[in-house]
């Protein structure tokens, strides 16, 4: 086996692992990644890893399959782009696809529809607490704050009143207002800053 | 086109969520419930099962829908929509933006985007919880025991939390909340 496909299995199987073994998602996947990635075989530094993670964080979609295809990419090119993020997806895939062959009607059993119950309350509670956290790191600021405080006004009563404001409407409009803003407030320096 | 639906309702959720697990549920229960494809029980359900699955929890739950819905293929086409932006967009920032992405325009643009992010988290969950709580479709306007056990896991993660200075793991909390629901329901 020559070295390139050497490293492309090898990406594969870590990714397959990283996908099997982790659970809970997200930032629990991250520290996986990091000791495979950075201390077993290093294939990243520790410092681009923080970077990976800043990235992961700021673009959309699953922070994980963020850091495999970075891996992988960098790593092996396109080819190995797309083994990282299959290897990673691929146990998921094939686990969840079994499952839902099986339990399709589990939910008429009282007891679990009893359990469901109790599960909404836990889920409403982890969805909350992640907003929280976020909140707390979020820049203390009158920007952002009015921002969180208006979409969390109109996507509660759009809830309660069956409005049906679409999430991703919501933040399109954040994002043109925050630009908006932006571009409003850097005029006047730019201005002032010709000479530079 | 359930096929078709499925595509762009989770194109959607892979394009528009940033951070973890749990700030995309709110916007995969925005898709979930506009499309009728679930009721929130069961996606309740569901975000429980991919949460004590391995993997990433957006993939498990895509699968999951997409072969509940479509079968195979539906489940093939969700997890694939899922991934992919997020897959095309790291190509992307590796060759092209690396600059774009640092420029001063996409960061005020995704300094709105993030807080908007955090109000409709924080919303939706206050939302869940008031929902299970207070149920105004049903005949009893308070359901006391949802408000029971609202008040038992915030008193388990507060004390956890004094204890051991960490949150607690959130599989543990939802196994905790299932068995909650077992014995008051």
């Amino acid at each position: 086996m020559d070295r390139r496909s050497s490293v492309l299995a090898d990406l594969f199987f870590s990714f397959m692992k990283v996908g099997l073994f982790t659970f809970g998602g997200g930032y629990a996947m991250i520290s996986v990644i990091t000791d495979i990635c950075v201390q077993r075989k290093q294939w990243l530094s520790q410092e681009e890893m923080l970077d990976l993670t800043v990235v992961a964080e700021s673009t959309p979609g699953p922070i994980a399959i963020n850091c495999a295809t970075y891996v992988g990419c960098k790593m092996a090119g396109m080819s190995g782009a797309v083994l990282a993020t299959l290897g990673i997806v691929l146990p998921s895939f094939v686990i969840l696809y079994c499952i839902s062959m099986f339990l399709e009607h589990f939910l008429e059993y009282r007891v679990v529809a009893a359990a469901c119950m109790g599960i909404k309350v836990g889920v409403g509670l982890l969805v909350l607490d992640a907003g929280l956290t976020m909140l707390k790191k979020m820049k203390k600021k009158p920007q952002p704050r009015i921002i969180a405080g208006c979409a969390f006004a109109v996507m509660l009563l759009s809830n309660i009143f069956r409005l049906g404001i679409s999430s991703v409407v919501l933040m399109l409009t954040a994002g043109v207002i925050s630009l908006s803003v932006f571009i409003a407030r850097e005029k006047p320096v730019c201005k002032g800053g010709e000479g530079r | 086109m359930i096929y078709l639906e499925l595509l762009m309702g989770f194109l959607k959720v892979g394009c528009f969520t940033f951070g973890g697990a749990y700030s995309a549920i709110p916007l995969i229960r925005d898709v979930v419930l506009s499309y009728n494809w679930l009721s929130d029980e069961e996606l309740s359900y569901m975000i429980a099962v991919s949460e004590s699955t391995p993997g990433p929890i957006m993939v498990n739950l895509a699968t999951y829908v997409g072969s509940s819905q479509a079968g195979f293929w539906g489940a093939v086409l969700a997890t694939l929509a899922v991934v992919l932006p997020s897959f095309f967009v790291i190509l992307l920032v590796m060759n092209l933006l690396k600059t774009v992405l640092k420029s001063k325009y996409a960061q005020a643009v995704l300094q709105g985007v993030k807080p908007c992010m955090i109000g409709i988290i924080l919303a939706t969950g206050c939302y869940m919880i008031l929902h299970s709580c207070f149920p105004l479709t049903q005949s009893a306007k308070v359901d006391v025991r949802a408000l029971l056990i609202t008040a038992a896991l915030i008193a388990c993660m507060s004390a956890y939390r004094h204890l051991k200075k960490e949150k607690p793991s959130p599989i543990a909390l939802i196994v905790l909340s299932a068995v909650l629901g077992m014995i008051l329901y």
